[in-house]
């Protein structure tokens, strides 16, 4: 029997191929992660997305887009069939997340370095109303080259925001061009709480995306491998921004796991 | 201006639990008593412009009204992504009060200037720009568009008309109406426009609100088409609005602004008026040009 996620990489990969275009390997990536915030983490309801009660997902790296509209397709938020409209004229699944026509997506990303901080002024401005909800978001290694992110990492630590939780995939793609050395001693001396883990060990993940409490933002650097789930994929740079065409296509799911 | 600004802010912090205040690390002192009255929703973020337009936007979509307030080339230069991308693209409701507009900070230096502030809020769709010349008119203007869910751009200036127009959101005012040409101009610069033009016979608009531009009352006193545009930014931004305003129409646009070049000088910002060619004489004689065409 193939598993629900690699049912899912597969809807994933069909999408994108439809479409010609998308980053597979990018959503692979944070898919694990992604499956476990939506299965038992993050309060959320399909039938009602702006429940003020939900507690908030941004995915600030939007290029992965293909990876939450599937999992906001499996839990309900539309259909999963309607991923093969997927960057199409007629489609609102856009290459990017939109907030205003995607259900489910607290915000419109693309710009790295903008999610967080809004993520971060979501989560505060949760504090200030006292709401028991909290935030979470994903950035990708890449996108900590962004100053942005250092200044929300400032700003989240300043205003004590225990109730936002930045995860890094770290899946070591920006290497090539900047070194981050050691993030998580990076985000300790901005003041936040750091776990480093395995990021596609569902049970890892799940035991620091728990909620913690306190005044303290918590940064989980998940160690990752892009393209995870589709072996020609995993840590390809030629796959980074590519979808498999029609003659292409079974070959590749044929290396799905 | 500024201290009419605290005084506003003030009113809506009391008024209206939504309203959040986000100091670019300026205006402190004068809003000490806010931080005292409401330590939750005035905060002196700092100074990191980008992160700032972005946590702003997040406030608002936890149902805030945001309200950022730094010198202008900081907000509108430095995090424009963020207010095109954040606020613009997702619709969100906000408001960016900046000082130092063009060269109000002349002592500082050019990176303190911005003359390109509002041509750039121009390329933002959807972007409310309003530029009071009086602050009573920045008061009406912040209390008209507070809760409109859309995002608004004020321009503070140094300097103030003598006298405040009642100004409407939206709508330019109509000064003075002749038979000559018309003079277009905004906020601050309408009382050396009124000098310039003493013992003409042009008609005066009055611009506080530049977007959405006012198109149909330029139109209803175009007269002949000949148009003079005194704008207190770089010379010719309000162009394509007013172009637009009049398609179809033969005009002949004469543009007075800041000169589209780096300004080097130091001194006080009366010397870059006379400098930009932007005193009342200067004014009246491309009227008079105008006058002849």
């Amino acid at each position: 029997m193939p598993s629900p996620l690699r049912d899912l990489r597969e809807q994933i990969i069909r999408a994108a191929s439809v479409a010609g275009e998308g980053h597979i390997a990018s959503a692979f990536s944070i898919l694990d992660i992604l499956w476990v915030l939506y299965h038992g983490i993050l309060r959320h309801d399909p039938g009602n997305p702006s429940d003020p009660a939900r507690d908030r997902f941004v995915l600030s790296k939007g290029h992965a887009s293909l990876g939450i509209y599937g999992i906001l397709a499996q839990r309900g938020f539309f259909p999963m069939d309607e991923l093969k409209t997927f960057a199409s004229s007629s489609g609102r699944l856009g290459g990017h997340p939109d907030s205003r026509k995607v259900p489910g997506v607290e915000a419109s990303t693309g710009s790295l370095g903008h999610g967080m901080p809004m993520a971060a002024g979501m989560a505060l401005g949760l504090k200030i109303r006292e709401s028991a909800s909290r935030v979470v978001c994903i950035v990708g290694d890449g996108e900590c080259n962004e100053g942005a992110v250092w200044e929300a990492a400032l700003l989240a630590a300043h205003h004590k925001l225990g109730n936002f939780t930045c995860v890094v995939d770290f899946n070591h793609s920006g290497d090539r061009a900047l070194m981050l050395g050691d993030l998580a001693g990076k985000f300790r001396s901005f003041g936040w709480e750091v776990t480093e883990i395995d990021g596609h060990d569902h049970a890892q993940i799940e035991a620091v995306l728990k909620p913690h409490g306190g005044d303290v933002p918590r940064a989980v650097i998940a160690n990752t491998i892009k393209g995870r789930g589709c072996t020609d994929m995993e840590n390809n740079p030629a796959w980074h921004h590519k979808a498999p065409k029609a003659d292409e296509l079974e070959a590749v799911l044929a290396q799905l796991t | 201006m500024r201290r009419q600004f605290v005084t506003t802010m003030e009113r809506q912090l009391d008024e209206d639990p939504r309203t959040v205040i986000l100091l670019g690390d300026i205006g402190v002192f004068a809003f000490r008593n806010a931080f005292k009255k409401h330590p939750k929703r005035i905060i002196n973020i700092g100074i990191l412009e980008q992160a700032t337009v972005s946590v702003a936007a997040g406030l608002a979509k936890e149902g805030f009204i945001p309200l950022f307030h730094s010198i202008a080339p900081f907000v509108v230069e430095r995090a424009f992504e963020q207010i095109k991308v954040d606020f613009g693209y997702q619709a969100l409701g906000g408001h960016f009060v900046t000082v130092g507009g063009s060269y109000d900070y002349a002592a500082l230096g050019c990176s303190h200037h911005c003359p390109g502030d509002v041509g750039l809020m121009q390329a933002v769709p959807g972007m409310q720009i309003i530029v009071p010349g009086h602050p009573a008119e920045f008061d009406a203007l912040m209390t008209q568009t507070f809760a409109s869910g859309k995002p608004a751009y004020h321009r503070l200036s140094e300097r103030s008309n003598r006298e405040a127009r009642c100004v409407t959101f939206g709508k330019a005012e109509v000064v003075q109406s002749g038979g000559g040409p018309v003079i277009v101009t905004v906020g601050p610069f309408l009382d050396r426009v009124i000098e310039a033009a003493g013992g003409s016979d042009a008609t005066i608009l009055y611009y506080t609100t530049l977007a959405p531009f006012d198109a149909e009352t330029l139109r209803q006193h175009a007269g002949d088409g000949r148009i003079l545009c005194v704008e207190p930014f770089y010379e010719g931004t309000l162009a394509a609005s007013i172009t637009s305003a009049l398609r179809g129409k033969r005009i002949a646009l004469s543009s007075m602004g800041v000169p589209r070049k780096f300004l080097t000088d130091y001194g006080h910002a009366s010397y870059h008026d006379a400098a930009c060619g932007l005193m009342a004489t200067d004014i009246r004689a491309r009227l008079d040009e105008l006058s002849h065409v």
